[in-house]
């Protein structure tokens, strides 16, 4: 008899809306120490471990770079789609083909040398991830398809494809039958930054450029006002004369270029090779990266770092506590459940409809009854 | 604490109020509902009827005030608890499922979970006992706007209510079917049961009602009786001054002057299997001249909308002509490059993106034809100069609203309306097509944008209207067609169209039958 319904509420307020991001943060920290504590674990002395001691040193600092790099420059992108109201899930398929197709220069031609090669393999890479994620997008315009489910469902491909390669056709011949391909040569690696300081390279630089000119996109932009009128009212984007299919491609083919701008960029720059495995969810957590940081490509550049600095406490509880490193994925997860939440309890309410039906009729009761009383 | 001075009161209002925010949507409003009566809410858009009525429909709860129902305070906390005192509402929007019947749609709002055979066999009987004919296996999506109507009535006839809300209820009707409801009406009073009348169109509730409320930004401003006041006396009442009548001035030279927008056997299958198909429709809109294009809601003028905007294209590019050039393989952005304007039935979410600022509305129609202006190179938006538009639209349309730029879903439906035609009438366009013009829209303001859209169209423009408002169409139109079942009668010069011949030509009549009379007459 009793149902749970989510009323709309009139007006949202702008206080909790921004506000959101920092309660969900607060509550996965609860929820966490909870985790730790049924774990056996002092949560005080795992948070330490987990959120403290990963950014304590200036080395550190950089790995979180290099770990927040792909993160942003996915997100970004990702931002565009969910503005638009198009859903591409397959950003870690895409980041994967990025890598390989920007890869494809340093394996095929490893004699292949000079200042060229670089921005010939970032190309590649962008090419590469934009044409994986035009894929789902010719679908949905063509046939109708769910992107969710198509993006998804491609990465899987993404994932077995690199494995077939690096076991098969491009295994590196002297490399003692490892499954990855020869080591790249100097040209083909991403340089860092500082190199004296610590390892984080050119990547972040791209993340960073890439937020500051979709923020301009977005916000400054014809272009960007197209996103957000066919994202929000379809309708009215098609009485504006924005056209839907376009922006479907629009949408994959930027987001997917992002993404394999991140995939070249980790190979090239923070592996050096070709592996089975060359991305640790990066373009799943890029998701819970773009809701953190509000879709909005500066707020994200700050959700890219906190989530990168899951990752780092996961390892660093691994080899200090012996807690598995699985517990960054749970901490990702409950990021995003907490986000969402928020949000959905800013825009609606919740209402017990069993419930108010039967005060309604009490209340019908009582007011002869409070009349008598009288 | 009953109604103690009159013991017929069925439904006594003292001092209710609601207040959301800083507005005060209703202030101390009294009312009183006689056993056996039709009382008439009249006031303009905003002046707090829907809050009024959806306080005593129990979906909002009033800040302060008292609700007596037969002489006993209640408090109406949920439809369903106003639903048992024995109110009924039937909403100007329908809540009806297209792919059910009759009887299914009216079996989901009983709740009871009584047999739909019984169901239906109670609803036909009490249709065909008011003289509301309706089949209750019929599915919903195939039956007219008025049908659809009485199966609202019927379901709320059927849990006999005591008191009837009717919200608007003859502006989806043609003359004839408003005539119809008028006699359920009066049986229904016959009857003993009380009715709450909501409409604008002054005439019928001169003709109907036996008492009024009228009232003006939350407050009431007077009770009377309709029958005793004039329709000018009454909106004088609503408006708080004069409503500027709408001059037409003749239209000179109409008949050699250029077709600026010319549609040639415009045919359309349906898009889906609610929609209604087109149906070779031929139709000339001269420079100077106002065309008229009347019909009840659902015969196909969304659709024909739809396809003169370029929002759906046409297989023959000479089936809709703009300016002389075939358009009708073009999209909406080149049409509106060729000197065409559109301003479509929903404001929100097609007309403009609720949750967009106005100024950022403004871009969404006039992004293409005002590049120059609004788009700096590299497709940069330049925000100061469609702000400094659409403050300029703002003061020329008398927008209200209550930030300097506001999102659109924060403007009142009227407000919001003089805005998107008014972004469309700042361009001058040379061909413009509106759907509904003034739905919605109060009293005074209506007038403003139906005496603009004359004078635009005396200005030199082609001005299409499709509306259901008989009288809007009579004020402004130089000829008047009727859309019906998806078929498009010839225009009937305004000196010969008659209120009876129109209507007839709504509810079917054959479209020889207006032939013959435009020949003889």
């Amino acid at each position: 008899m009793m149902r749970l319904e989510l009323v709309k509420r009139p007006q949202r307020s702008m206080l909790f809306s921004a506000l959101s991001p920092f309660i969900a943060f607060g509550l996965t920290m609860i929820a966490g120490a909870i985790l730790f504590a049924l774990l056996g674990v002092n949560p005080l002395n795992a948070f330490e471990i987990y959120f403290i001691e990963p950014i304590s040193q200036v080395w550190q600092l950089h790995e979180l770079a290099i770990k927040a790099a792909p993160l942003i420059l996915i997100a970004v992108g990702l931002s565009v789609c969910y503005k638009a109201n198009i859903w591409n899930i397959g950003a870690e398929g895409q980041f994967i083909l990025g890598g390989i197709f920007g890869s494809a220069i340093p394996v095929l031609f490893p004699g292949f040398e000079g200042p060229l090669v670089l921005p010939l393999m970032l190309l590649f890479g962008m090419v590469g991830g934009a044409a994986y994620a035009a894929i789902p997008a010719l679908l949905k315009t063509r046939f109708g398809t769910n992107e969710i489910l198509t993006s998804l469902m491609l990465v899987y491909v993404a994932q077995l494809f690199l494995d077939w390669l690096v076991r098969g056709p491009w295994r590196d011949p002297q490399g003692h039958g490892f499954p990855q391909t020869i080591q790249f040569n100097d040209s083909a690696v991403l340089p860092e930054l500082m190199p004296d300081a610590g390892r984080a390279n050119w990547g972040f630089v791209f993340a960073l450029v890439a937020a500051v000119l979709i923020w301009v996109l977005m916000s400054r932009l014809l272009k960007g006002f197209e996103v957000r009128v066919l994202g929000s009212s379809p309708r009215a984007g098609r009485f504006a004369g924005f056209g839907l299919n376009r922006m479907v491609f629009f949408a994959f083919l930027l987001s997917g270029a992002l993404a394999g701008l991140a995939g070249i960029s980790e190979v090239s720059g923070a592996i050096g090779q070709l592996q089975p495995v060359i991305s640790p969810g990066y373009g799943f957590t890029a998701i819970i990266v773009a809701f953190l940081g509000r879709l909005n490509p500066l707020g994200i550049v700050a959700a890219g770092l906190v989530l990168a600095l899951t990752y780092l406490g996961g390892e660093a509880v691994q080899s200090a506590l012996g807690i598995s490193d699985k517990v960054a994925r749970v901490f990702q997860g409950m990021l995003l459940f907490f986000v969402l939440g928020c949000d959905t309890l800013i825009h609606y309410r919740i209402r017990l409809v069993g419930m108010a039906l039967a005060k309604g009729a009490a209340k019908l009761d009582a007011a002869p009854k409070l009349k008598e009383a009288r | 604490m009953s109604a103690d001075h009159d013991g017929a009161n069925l439904l006594e209002v003292r001092g209710l109020t609601k207040i959301f925010g800083t507005l005060t949507a209703c202030d101390h409003i009294d009312l009183n509902i006689a056993k056996g009566e039709i009382h008439a809410l009249l006031g303009e858009n905003g002046a707090g009827k829907s809050t009024l009525v959806k306080m005593l429909f129990g979906s909002l709860e009033a800040n302060s005030g008292e609700i007596f129902w037969n002489g006993e305070a209640v408090r109406i906390t949920s439809p369903g608890m106003a639903k048992k005192l024995g109110i009924g509402m039937v909403f100007q929007h329908f809540s009806l499922f297209e792919a059910l019947t009759a009887a299914e749609n009216i079996a989901l709002s009983l709740d009871d979970g009584s047999p739909i055979s019984s169901i239906a066999a109670k609803a036909r009987a009490l249709s065909f006992s008011y003289g509301l004919p309706l089949d209750p296996d019929s599915l919903v999506g195939d039956l007219s706007v008025g049908e659809r109507q009485r199966i609202e009535i019927i379901r709320c006839l059927l849990q006999t209510p005591q008191l009837i809300i009717l919200d608007e209820p003859t502006s989806v009707l043609t003359p004839q079917e408003a005539d119809k409801l008028f006699e359920t009406l009066e049986r229904l009073r016959s009857e003993g049961k009380s009715i709450l009348y909501i409409s604008h169109r002054l005439e019928e509730v001169k003709r109907i009602c036996d008492r009024a409320t009228v009232l003006r930004h939350g407050k009431v401003v007077g009770h009377c009786n309709p029958r005793e006041e004039t329709a000018s006396s009454l909106a004088r009442m609503m408006v708080g001054n004069e409503v500027k009548a709408v001059v037409r001035a003749p239209a000179d030279g109409i008949e050699t002057a250029q077709p600026l927008l010319e549609i040639r056997a415009l045919s359309r299958k349906p898009a889906t299997p609610f929609s209604i198909p087109l149906k070779n429709i031929n139709l000339n809109v001269r420079a100077g001249e106002v065309i008229g294009i009347a019909g009840v809601a659902g015969n196909g003028q969304g659709e024909f909308f739809e396809s003169v905007s370029g929002e759906v294209l046409q297989q023959d590019a000479a089936s809709v002509r703009i300016r002389g050039k075939d358009a009708g393989a073009l999209s909406i952005t080149v049409r509106r490059l060729m000197g065409a304007a559109f301003v479509p039935e929903e404001r929100l979410g097609h007309g403009a993106a609720p949750r967009m600022k106005l100024s950022e509305n403004l871009l969404l129609s006039r992004h293409a034809t005002d590049g120059k202006v609004f788009v700096g190179t590299g497709g940069a938006v330049k925000s100061g100069a469609v702000y400094a538009a659409a403050q300029r639209i703002i003061v020329a349309m008398d927008v209200r609203k209550s930030a300097p730029d506001p999102e659109a879903a924060a403007l009142s439906g009227g407000n919001l309306q003089k805005f998107i035609v008014g972004r469309e009438l700042d361009r001058s366009p040379a061909v413009m097509v509106v759907n509904q013009p003034t739905w919605g829209v109060d009293a005074g303001a209506a007038a403003h944008i139906r005496q603009a859209l004359i004078e635009l169209a005396r200005s030199g423009s082609a001005v299409l209207v499709i509306s259901q408002d008989l009288d809007e169409l009579f004020e402004i139109s130089d000829a008047i067609a009727v859309m019906h079942n998806g078929e498009l009668s010839k225009p009937l010069p305004i000196a010969e169209a008659t209120f009876e011949k129109i209507g007839l030509l709504m509810g079917g009549a054959e479209p020889g039958h207006a032939e013959h009379t435009l020949e003889t007459a």
